[in-house]
């Protein structure tokens, strides 16, 4: 609306700064708040006149500029990396819903508890029967609970990025000064801390547990290291998968079934087929049809070396050479999983 | 109490494109492992038996179930397109009964085929076990998916829900605890099983009558709810 020349006369009174009042304007003119005084300056406009053509020279000349009150913003300036910080930390409150609705921290929060509940009846039962060791190792317990884990990967990890998708939020995300390889950094790194603090939690109170019970401090040291790296290897796994399957879809429900498909159902798959190839066959092929779904590989990975035993039928974990496999394996499907994500956020829409 | 419209919409919601993915995963799954299972031990019952109850009844027919079910009305809840439906003269149990059914024949072709085949390649329907945990994947089917799309009518995390049934309580529990064992649709379908082929490796710890009973109401009782739900529907924003 407002022309680049000025007409002369209305530079008399005052300067391009002011407005004037609303109800001698053109209909479409907008009228906007605006923080400066106004300083009314009375048109002299024929009364005849105003709803003529915009067009018209007559017109033209009697548009002027209007100040809404636009500013720069001369702040400063916090950059790439303050805004790829900020995506991690809001992720990693939103796979726990903090900073959400009340329900949608339900059912992370319960997945949680029940998470450290087992934990805590083992160090009671340890404390009050005097136990010289806790009868269960760090390493086995999120083997255990692998379904709760599960559980909470397929929900939280479509909710960590499909909701993007779903709402188009992603231009936005890439309109600030982040880059492809933040936003897939920040999204993979919160979901692998949120996964940590998980399965971490229920390991340290299970440690302290043990200490209150003055079980020997070298060995519950060593068991809770062993324990912590394992469960950072599930996590960064875990969370790859989960959001390269979530990535796909941005329908929510689709890409939980699709999670838990992958993380549950390979393991059923995998474990029944041990089970018969443990009774039939003896235990040559157990250990590598242990390969196939993302928990085994973990086990096979602690059992060989982090002095784990295995839960494969038997207990017949991989030996050392077959562990390098593991590990290469393990190892690949993460990278490969940031390539895929990579990949994936290569176009921002679907 | 059939629309073809809606029934079609539905189909299309439920099959296109990649989600029909996730539906063909799993049944190829069965057919490999069944396959694999053949190649190391040879034909034998008892192996057949566990495999086609232990993966196919026990997690494969409950999956599917859930994303026929949940798939078929929860997506059109969640992002608001469901008011262009509502908004038409449809009666809302007519819709509910289309979707039923299309969730039904979903999860029917998507389970119980390749329960059959899988059955025959495992020990070529000795003793009629593949016979039998077909028919129970066909009556598991209408029960999951009636439960699913009541779920999905009810909650927003209908997926989650039902998967927490499927998995924890039915698989965890109902390995644990008897008494859960009884409030199991894999169990009574099992008990139809059971008395359909008359053997003896098909065994389900709920009676026939009983088993009968508790699907049918359970079937009625949770489209009928469903019905109601849609009925007073309202629609919630994004959390």
């Amino acid at each position: 609306m407002p022309a680049e020349n000025m007409p002369a006369e209305n530079m008399s009174a005052e300067p391009a700064s002011t407005r004037h009042t609303p109800a001698q304007d053109t209909p479409a003119q907008p009228t906007p708040a605006q923080p400066t005084p106004a300083q009314p300056t009375l048109t002299q406009r024929p009364p005849a006149q105003p709803m003529a053509a915009q067009s018209t020279p007559a017109d033209r000349a009697s548009t002027r500029i209007h100040n809404i009150g636009y500013r720069h913003y001369d702040g400063p300036r916090l950059g790439r990396a303050y805004a790829r910080r900020s995506l991690f930390a809001q992720s990693l409150r939103g796979a726990y819903g903090l900073g959400r609705s009340a329900k949608s921290k339900v059912l992370p929060m319960l997945l949680f508890v029940v998470m450290c509940v087992p934990a805590l009846i083992i160090v009671a039962v340890a404390v009050a029967t005097k136990a010289h060791s806790l009868p269960l190792d760090y390493t086995r317990y999120a083997i255990l609970l692998q379904a709760v884990i599960g559980l909470y990967v397929a929900a939280q990890a479509p909710q960590a990025v499909s909701r993007d998708l779903r709402f188009k939020s992603i231009p936005l995300y890439f309109s600030r000064p982040i880059e492809r390889v933040d936003y897939v950094v920040a999204k993979f790194a919160a979901m692998t801390s949120a996964l940590f603090i998980l399965t971490a939690a229920p390991l340290i109170v299970l440690y302290v547990g043990s200490l209150l019970a003055k079980l020997d401090f070298g060995e519950q040291t060593k068991g809770f290291a062993q324990g912590l790296v394992s469960v950072a290897l599930l996590s960064l796994l875990f969370a790859g998968i989960g959001l390269v399957v979530s990535a796909v879809t941005p329908r929510r429900g689709f890409g939980i079934a699709a999670v838990i498909a992958v993380l549950t159902i390979s393991y059923g798959a995998v474990s029944t087929v041990q089970a018969i190839a443990h009774v039939r066959d003896g235990a040559s092929a157990v250990p590598w049809l242990g390969l196939f779904s993302p928990i085994t590989l973990i086990d096979g990975v602690q059992t060989a070396f982090l002095g784990a035993t295995s839960s494969f039928p038997g207990a017949d974990g991989p030996s050392t050479g077959q562990g390098v496999v593991y590990l290469l394996v393990v190892l690949a499907l993460i990278v490969g999983s940031y390539g895929l994500l990579m990949r994936r956020y290569r176009k921002v829409g679907l | 109490m059939y629309d073809p419209t809606v029934a079609r919409l539905t189909y299309r919601a439920l099959l296109g494109r990649r989600r029909a993915l996730i539906l063909f995963a799993l049944p190829v799954l069965l057919v490999v492992i069944a396959a694999l299972v053949r190649g190391i031990t040879g034909a034998d019952d008892q192996t057949a038996s566990d495999v086609l109850g232990g993966f196919a009844l026990a997690t494969m027919v409950p999956l599917i179930g859930v994303i026929a079910g949940t798939g078929a009305i929860g997506p059109e809840i969640d992002d608001g397109s469901v008011v262009y439906l509502l908004s038409k003269p449809v009666k809302r149990p007519t819709i509910i009964c289309t979707k039923l059914i299309v969730a039904i024949a979903v999860t029917m072709v998507f389970s119980a085929v390749p329960t059959l085949v899988a059955g025959l390649i495992l020990n070529g329907n000795g003793q009629q076990i593949a016979v039998a945990y077909t028919v129970a994947a066909l009556v598991a089917s209408i029960a999951y998916a009636a439960i699913f799309l009541l779920l999905g009518t009810v909650t927003r995390h209908a997926v989650v829900f039902g998967l927490v049934y499927a998995l924890v309580w039915e698989a965890l529990f109902g390995s644990l605890v008897a008494g859960a064992r009884t409030l199991s649709v894999q169990q009574w379908s099992v008990a139809v099983a059971h008395k359909v082929t008359g053997g003896d490796i098909v065994t389900s710890d709920v009676g026939l009558p009983a088993a009968t009973v508790l699907l049918v109401a359970v079937t009625v009782l949770a489209t009928w709810y469903a019905g109601r739900r849609l009925r007073a529907l309202t629609l919630a924003g994004e959390e």
